[in-house]
């Protein structure tokens, strides 16, 4: 028997109006997986995310999360069931601390959320918990900085903590590097390389040499559609994959 | 335990401890009692006001729900109070009291859960038709409410079998300031909890609330059953303080009164809710003895002036105030 996989899609579609934005995806994750999913802009990249998260409904196909169908589970639902996922714009509380987002995070995993009386403070456990993610994305020296002040690079880097608080066995990146100047992209690569093992990551970037040196598997993805999946170098030596979407030419 | 884990819990710790200025509120309610022995009615209604508006403080300032329609719960503790005594002969002020929280928070449960699946301006309106709506469920429902021409036939017994209310308002006053602090050691003990972190983040970015594995709905439906319930206890106090209910607990403008009253103290501070009432409700007075038609203008005037260039309010000018002090020295 195979172990089932980490995230599975199934006929996955959606459609905005008459545009077919996801056709008929079809993708899995292995336990531990590092998968890569590329593909030009307009590809609906960050609505297959979107669909996989629950964030949107898909009107055709099934979400499996270790064999487990979450289709019908809201995004919320689906945390709660280890599928976490970062976003292509920062989605932070600006004006908390760093520490505070991520202790929010921590907190509502460990269910302590629902409690009216309890000083948030009073919980040790999960502050401690939140330093512990923030030491090992080297955050340490910025923990009571408020978000809105910290630099674009290590905002990236606290939308990252924010999903591993919620130890998630399955971790979607959407363009952790996005917006991160070249100097700074070495630290984002640092930690997604660090990466526990039996998280399955897939990533969504536009950087050609992070998805080279991450990924052991790319997708790729035009027109709402798969063209093409494997390994890094079948897609670096595809003929179609190279004229749709690295551009004729196109070293990689 | 760690250098940055002794950091984290000390700033964790700090957020939350009283603070000295936060006993200058309830030094001003002490002195005021002596003070001003002959403005004690005036007083009672001021401390009602400001239960009011520390119950929509906790939804408008700590969960960022926008609403036009909060007297609806005012108006259901009023009328549950009022009606208890004026039909059932219920007589002790307490339990009645109870039970005008009781059913604010019902219904604040029953509402919320549909109004809270809305946002912005469809939300808004929604509260606004929900308030509305009410007010004419009880204008019809006359046999119980008696409509247009209001409840009467409300009375109550001395406050724990011994305080007289008497003339002068005293007992009332005491009691409504004794209402006042629960509700505030409540909602301060809410607003630190886990649970109003968790609120402070759905205000802040709703959608990351969503990827951290939040029920958002839920959340924003128990705030504001709480919210509810307090917006019934003032209510509740208003209905034996005046021992008379109309349909105006229930209007428009009074939703808009205690948004306004919020709004020129500062929204999201608990202390807010004094300053803004207090300033409302005096300015109210003085403005009305000075020109009986006109004095909506001055209020009118001064929200303009918070609005404009204290954005955060009277007390949030305050603290700016102090920090530019701070910055000079």
């Amino acid at each position: 028997m195979t172990q089932a996989p980490a995230l599975e899609t199934i006929g996955l579609g959606k459609s905005f109006g008459a545009l077919e934005v996801t056709r008929d995806v079809h993708l899995s994750l292995a336990p531990g997986a590092r998968h890569a999913l590329i593909g030009p802009n307009g590809a609906g990249k960050t609505t297959l995310v979107n669909l996989m998260s629950g964030a949107l409904t898909p009107a055709r196909g099934q979400v499996l999360l270790g064999g487990r169908d979450v289709t019908a589970l809201s995004q919320a639902g689906r945390v709660k069931q280890g599928l976490a996922r970062t976003y292509q714009i920062n989605q932070l509380f600006r004006d908390l601390s760093v520490l505070e987002n991520v202790v929010i995070s921590v907190s509502e995993r460990l269910g302590a959320s629902w409690n009216l009386w309890r000083r948030a403070s009073a919980r040790a456990e999960v502050i401690d918990e939140a330093v512990e993610i923030l030491g090992q994305l080297q955050l340490d020296d910025h923990i009571l900085t408020p978000v809105r002040e910290l630099p674009y690079g290590r905002q990236r880097l606290v939308e990252i903590a924010m999903t591993l608080a919620q130890r998630p066995s399955v971790l979607l990146l959407d363009e952790p590097a996005a917006g991160v100047p070249s100097a700074e992209s070495h630290i984002i690569l640092d930690v997604i390389a660090a990466l526990p093992d039996h998280i399955a990551v897939l990533i969504i970037e536009h950087d050609m040499d992070i998805v080279f040196r991450f990924a052991e598997a790319i997708t790729v993805l035009v027109a709402g559609g798969i063209l093409a999946e494997g390994t890094p170098d079948e897609i670096a030596g595809d003929e179609r994959v190279r004229a749709v979407y690295l551009g004729q030419g196109g070293d990689v | 335990m760690t250098h940055q884990a002794d950091i984290a819990r000390r700033y964790m710790v700090a957020r939350e401890n009283w603070h000295w200025g936060e006993a200058l509120p309830w030094l001003a309610i002490v002195a005021a009692f002596f003070v001003f022995p002959d403005y004690l009615a005036l007083g009672t209604q001021i401390i009602i006001a400001i239960i009011f508006a520390l119950s929509l403080d906790l939804i408008l300032g700590y969960a960022g729900i926008i609403t036009l329609g909060h007297a609806a719960y005012f108006g259901a503790g009023a009328y549950a109070t009022g009606m208890l005594s004026a039909h059932l002969g219920w007589s002790e002020p307490i339990s009645a009291l109870l039970f005008g929280g009781l059913v604010g928070g019902a219904l604040g449960l029953v509402t919320g859960w549909i109004l809270l699946r809305y946002h912005g301006l469809t939300l808004l309106m929604l509260t606004l038709a929900t308030a509305i709506l009410l007010q004419e469920g009880a204008n019809a429902a006359e046999d119980w409410t008696g409509g247009f021409d209001g409840l009467v036939g409300i009375s109550f017994q001395p406050l724990l079998g011994s305080f007289e209310f008497d003339l002068w308002g005293k007992t009332y006053f005491c009691y409504a300031v004794a209402v006042l602090l629960l509700c505030f050691l409540f909602a301060r003990a809410v607003v630190h909890s886990a649970f109003g972190r968790s609120l402070a983040g759905i205000k802040g970015n709703v959608e990351r609330m969503h990827g951290v594995g939040t029920p958002v709905h839920g959340r924003l439906v128990a705030i504001y059953t709480i919210s509810a319930a307090m917006a019934g206890l003032a209510g509740g106090l208003f209905a034996e303080s005046n021992a008379y209910v109309t349909l105006d607990v229930l209007s428009f403008s009074r939703s808009g009164t205690v948004l306004i009253m919020l709004v020129l103290g500062g929204t999201g501070r608990l202390y807010g809710a004094f300053v803004g009432t207090v300033a409302y409700m005096v300015l109210e007075d003085e403005l009305a003895k000075l020109s009986p038609e006109f004095w909506e203008f001055g209020i009118g005037l001064l929200l303009v002036v918070v609005v404009l260039f204290f954005r955060r309010g009277l007390l949030g000018a305050l603290e700016d105030a102090r920090a530019r002090m701070g910055g000079l020295k």
